[in-house]
């Protein structure tokens, strides 16, 4: 699979291996909905698990975004993970699995990252109106929206 | 237009309609309501009884439980992780362990694993019993509740007498074990086999044939095999559309590929069907244990662990079949002692999104039926 999809894509795909028997491949963003488009219809990974983010701060691209995808007709999984920098939008997988809709919410929740196409990206674990986004690594472990906090809750700190 | 209810775009009434001559209504559900099992807000439209649309407004009770684990060191993580799904605390702390375990490359005991397999299945029993008596008191059927609460008791008595914790268990560390089953472990396991297997006869006795539980759940929440897939929901919710998939057969982990067992599954993928299908699974789990704790294999309860755990640079995905679905956990290291990044797949979580599609169309008093049937908690859905 991985070398029809190297031959295809060509340096787009720019890595793909197995760590600790686990495979998964790195590719450019520009890629993505197509890659994934292909990986669903012609490679059967008809469920995603999960879309998930990493913050690395000190990289240029400082995100990797991480699709967790099952095959169940060939019970296998794949990792595709693409690099991008702070501000780049990620085009939105809704459309290809329904259930990225509130994955790829909690990603934009967490990290920022925007996703061109969903429906309704919107925060999904905080409050409409909470500044930063927690899973960042300059977030601080105790940081707060002391303002938000101060508004809708009345009190002066939530710590 | 309340604040409450702005920003609702898909769910707002028409501009010219007031509230009293329009025939749509948008009512709030929770985030304190008996049915929601926590603090879930549903956003309800509705046109009389018929529900149009649905939002859940979720996070009440969000801990950061991801930032928490990247300032923790792998071993100070692992409490955290029975705070999600606190009533399959034993579960969470399995996939947790097995995780860390697979990044630092190694494998538990075989004796370990044995005593994870029993908990665990146990928990799972006590999962769903809790389950079925909250789902049937929502339904209106208050019996089964002090049925299945009298039970449970049993499993958590175990709990209490083999880690000191009945709930938040921790039962398990990274490598295998800390405690070595106590004295008198196998028969009081044994004992509370012939005590539960026919009590679990008496719950479906109370419902199976019941009328109105009958009338209450069947065609109520239907979700189709396709649907499932495209949502992502797993767990007894996906088995009862028909999908023969557990991850306990799927991609075996700790001791469960030396165990017989069958996977129960559902045709119509309504309420009744799940409910079916997880006594069916209560039974099936009780194969498990008594299969395991006759045999469970002599030999330590750990394996070689590092004292500092400092797992190479690398991440890993490891998912188990926790009651509710696929629980996963996927975790970078940076080679340090603490994770760089944890991210839990939670099933609660995934299988909640469904809810919308599920209650489209019905009645008000199915999403009741439907947030029990979904068997969601909040702690974990919320993390």
């Amino acid at each position: 699979m991985v070398s029809r999809l190297k031959g295809q894509y060509g340096s787009g795909v720019r890595e793909a291996s197995t760590y600790l028997g686990q495979n998964y491949m790195v590719v450019d963003s520009s890629l993505i909905p197509e890659i994934l488009h292909v990986l669903r219809d012609q490679e059967e990974f008809d469920y995603c698990v999960d879309v998930t983010a990493v913050h690395h701060p000190q990289r240029e691209k400082q995100f990797d975004v991480i699709w967790i995808l099952y095959s169940f007709p060939s019970n296998e999984r794949i990792r595709v993970k693409t690099l991008i920098a702070d501000g780049e939008s990620v085009p939105s997988a809704v459309k290809i699995w329904p259930t990225a809709n509130w994955l790829e919410r909690e990603v934009y929740d967490m990290f920022g990252i925007r996703f061109d196409g969903h429906p309704d990206l919107k925060r999904i674990l905080l409050p409409d109106g909470w500044k930063g986004h927690p899973l960042r690594k300059d977030y601080g472990i105790i940081q707060q929206d002391n303002e938000w906090v101060q508004i809708n809750l009345g009190i002066e700190s939530g710590q | 237009m309340t604040d409450a209810t702005k920003n609702l775009s898909h769910l707002e009434l028409g501009d010219d309609k007031t509230f009293l001559d329009s025939n749509e209504l948008i009512i709030n559900m929770g985030p304190q309501h008996p049915a929601t099992h926590g603090v879930l807000r549903v956003i309800l439209k509705l046109d009389g009884e018929k529900v149009l649309g649905t939002e859940c407004v979720i996070g009440y009770l969000h801990r950061g439980v991801e930032k928490i684990a990247e300032n923790r060191t792998y071993a100070m993580f692992n409490p955290y992780v029975d705070r999600m799904d606190y009533v399959a605390a034993v579960s969470n702390g399995l996939g947790y362990c097995e995780a860390v375990e697979k990044l630092l490359n190694l494998e538990a005991p075989p004796r370990a694993n044995y005593i994870r397999v029993i908990l665990t299945e146990l928990n799972r029993l006590a999962s769903h019993m809790l389950w079925l008596g909250t789902h049937a008191l929502d339904i209106g059927a208050i019996t089964p509740l002090f049925y299945t609460f009298r039970d449970r008791e049993e499993i958590l008595k175990i709990f209490e007498k083999y880690c000191g914790a009945r709930l938040t268990t921790h039962a398990f560390r990274i490598g295998g074990c800390l405690y070595e089953t106590y004295e008198g472990f196998e028969q009081d396991v044994t004992k509370f086999l012939k005590f539960v297997t026919p009590k679990i006869d008496e719950y479906e006795e109370l419902l199976t044939t019941n009328r109105i539980w009958v009338e209450r759940t069947r065609n109520v929440g239907m979700l189709s095999a396709k649907d499932c897939t495209a949502l992502g929901v797993t767990g007894p919710v996906l088995r009862a559309s028909g999908v023969k998939w557990d991850l306990r057969k799927a991609q075996p982990y700790a001791a469960y590929s030396d165990f017989e067992f069958e996977i129960p599954t559902g045709q119509n993928g309504d309420t009744y069907d799940r409910y079916l299908v997880r006594m069916q699974e209560m039974r099936q789990s009780l194969r498990i244990v008594e299969q395991a704790v006759g045999k469970i294999p002599e030999g330590p309860i750990m394996a070689k662990v590092p004292k500092v755990v400092k797992p190479p640079v690398g991440e890993v995905y490891h998912s188990i079949e926790a009651p509710k679905g696929e629980l996963g956990y996927f975790i970078v290291s940076d080679g340090s002692t603490q994770p760089y990044r944890v991210r839990v797949r939670p099933p609660s979580f995934v299988n909640l999104q469904a809810l919308d599609q599920m209650v489209r169309g019905q009645l008000v008093a199915d999403v009741i039926a439907v947030i029990g049937t979904l068997d969601i908690v909040l702690g974990e859905v919320d993390r």
